[in-house]
């Protein structure tokens, strides 16, 4: 792999960029691998890389049936912060913040982590006093968050009105090193230092079946042939209940639409990230200026990566009222994408009850910013059977009652 | 956006008039089953890619709930019919094989 730099850049630009390699080999599937990974989004990959990195695996494919990083990798709003409330969620977002900090010097590729702090509005009484107890929370947890006024509000967001008529704001929890990252150079990032590594990114193809011998995986069927292994992990966001159906278990995951859509690109306006979680809506701008706003998810199962155009209208009528200048902008583009979401809002990283198969899901609306940890608390699951990153996100805490109960805690952005 | 007929006051409408309500036909288990059998009855769910019976309340309409049968990854909705039902009548299961050949009831949630 040839290192970019300045100095890349420089040698290049002399020679008319002939010298630019393809970022990650277009590998063709192997008769066996030690371990298949089934998804190459932000996820999957971080799971692969994680597990060449830290525990010398490197005999790995990952398998995507789509393009790279066309999933909900490529849909989200790019947020990134880790103000939880519950210790095990704390303790795997923050992991995964404090990777993002060092992740472009990490990859060698520049993923615009932007920590520009993210605010989360308190809009109702209820909001506050769910807040400011998260703000101590964290505080017990180490990660660094903190309780703030209205006036606080206004100096970093001036364009919100206070004193909106429905959602006044009353205060925020502020975490000021949370922020955004370009959502595919993660995943680019990834495939990259990935397929350096000697694995395998392997695109279109999709995984048709799973094989397996005396309630152990031997292996996959795929459109381009059965591929063996002896660890599978099965990272597909929205469509794993469909994954697993074909391993022979059921999830407690249900699949819905999320959406979001970017307005016309207009000049900085607004430099940190806020959402308002009693309207489901939250907002950031783009470094191309766009207005980048996300949705509530529909209330049914869907797999069609669109959504009801009436969430769209209930998220842009209210969050007029907390930025009334947003309200003579056109937008772009809208699109959705498929979260599958488990009934606590956590997610499950967990051996399942086929041997040598893990499942890393249920991230439901708030993955992206979760990558790294994911991926490191994934691989070490993968590689030594436990971790203590994930421990407590084990498909058994359903049957034992031990919910890390978010829904309630994160409200309804997540 | 779905547009939804209620088999109780035989109301069509789009879905913001109604509220989605989860998988239907699962089959409760209370004190004295099993933790699987609980466990599966409360969180197992089986989200399949394709045909899917789930329950719908009028909400904003007669009140009442009903069952629809409807496709996750197209969003075509094969008709809805009573609450009142342990498992969906033949006339909608005809419809789905109408619509979705080779479709077998065997894919229904256990």
């Amino acid at each position: 792999m040839k290192k970019y730099s300045a100095f890349a850049v420089a040698r290049e630009a002399m020679r008319h960029h002939t010298g630019w390699n393809r970022a990650w080999r277009d590998a063709q599937p192997k008769k066996r691998y030690d371990v298949i990974i089934v998804g190459a989004g932000g996820h999957g990959l971080a799971t692969a890389y994680y597990l060449g990195k830290n525990f010398g695996i490197t005999n790995v494919a990952i398998l995507e049936k789509g393009w790279l990083g066309g999933g909900n990798t490529g849909r989200n709003t790019t947020i990134i912060r880790s103000n939880y409330l519950q210790d095990p969620s704390a303790a795997i977002y923050e992991k995964a913040r404090s990777l993002y900090e060092t992740m472009s010097q990490d990859l060698n590729y520049n993923v615009m982590f932007s920590p520009r702090g993210v605010i989360m509005l308190a809009q109702t009484e209820h909001e506050v006093r769910g807040y400011k107890r998260t703000a101590h929370a964290n505080a017990l947890q180490g990660v660094k968050t903190e309780f703030i006024g209205p006036e606080r509000v206004k100096q970093l967001v001036p364009i919100i009105d206070l004193d909106g008529p429905r959602y006044p704001v009353l205060g925020g929890l502020w975490q000021a090193r949370g922020g955004t990252a370009r959502h595919d150079a993660v995943a680019w990032g990834y495939a990259r230092a990935c397929s350096d590594m000697g694995m395998d990114v392997i695109q279109k193809c999709e995984v048709t079946g799973i094989r397996q011998e005396g309630g152990k995986v031997t292996g996959v069927s795929t459109n381009r042939g059965d591929i063996d292994c002896d660890k599978l992990g099965i990272v597909v966001a929205g469509h794993s209940g469909h994954l697993a159906d074909m391993a022979g278990f059921r999830l407690p995951i249900e699949s819905v639409a999320l959406q979001a859509l970017v307005s016309e690109p207009i000049k900085p306006c607004m430099d940190v990230v806020v959402m308002a979680n009693t309207v489901h809506g939250y907002m950031s701008q783009s470094d191309k200026g766009e207005m980048v706003i996300g949705g509530g998810t529909d209330g049914y199962n869907n797999y069609t990566q669109r959504g009801s155009f009436h969430h769209i209208e209930e998220t842009v009528r209210a969050l007029i009222e907390t930025f009334p200048m947003i309200s003579r902008l056109k937008m772009l583009r809208q699109w959705g994408g498929i979260v599958d979401v488990t009934g606590d809002r956590s997610p499950i990283l967990s051996k399942t009850p086929v041997e040598g198969v893990f499942v890393n899901c249920g991230w439901g609306t708030g993955g992206f910013k979760a990558i790294p940890g994911s991926g490191w608390g994934m691989a070490e699951l993968m590689a030594k059977g436990h971790s203590p990153l994930t421990e407590a996100f084990g498909l058994n805490r359903f049957r034992e009652g031990r919910f890390i109960d978010e829904s309630v805690a994160a409200g309804v952005a997540h | 956006m779905l547009i939804l007929t209620c088999p109780n006051c035989g109301v069509t409408a789009e879905e913001t008039e109604f509220h989605a309500g989860g998988e239907a036909h699962l089959k409760r288990f209370g004190p004295g089953s099993s933790e699987e059998e609980f466990e599966g009855y409360l969180f197992m769910r089986s989200n399949p890619k394709g045909v899917h019976f789930e329950r719908w309340r009028h909400a904003y309409g007669c009140g009442k709930w009903f069952h629809v049968a409807r496709d996750t990854t197209t969003l075509e909705v094969f008709g809805s019919y009573s609450a009142q039902t342990t498992e969906p009548p033949q006339d909608i299961l005809d419809t789905i094989e109408d619509r979705r050949p080779g479709w077998s009831p065997a894919e229904r949630p256990a």
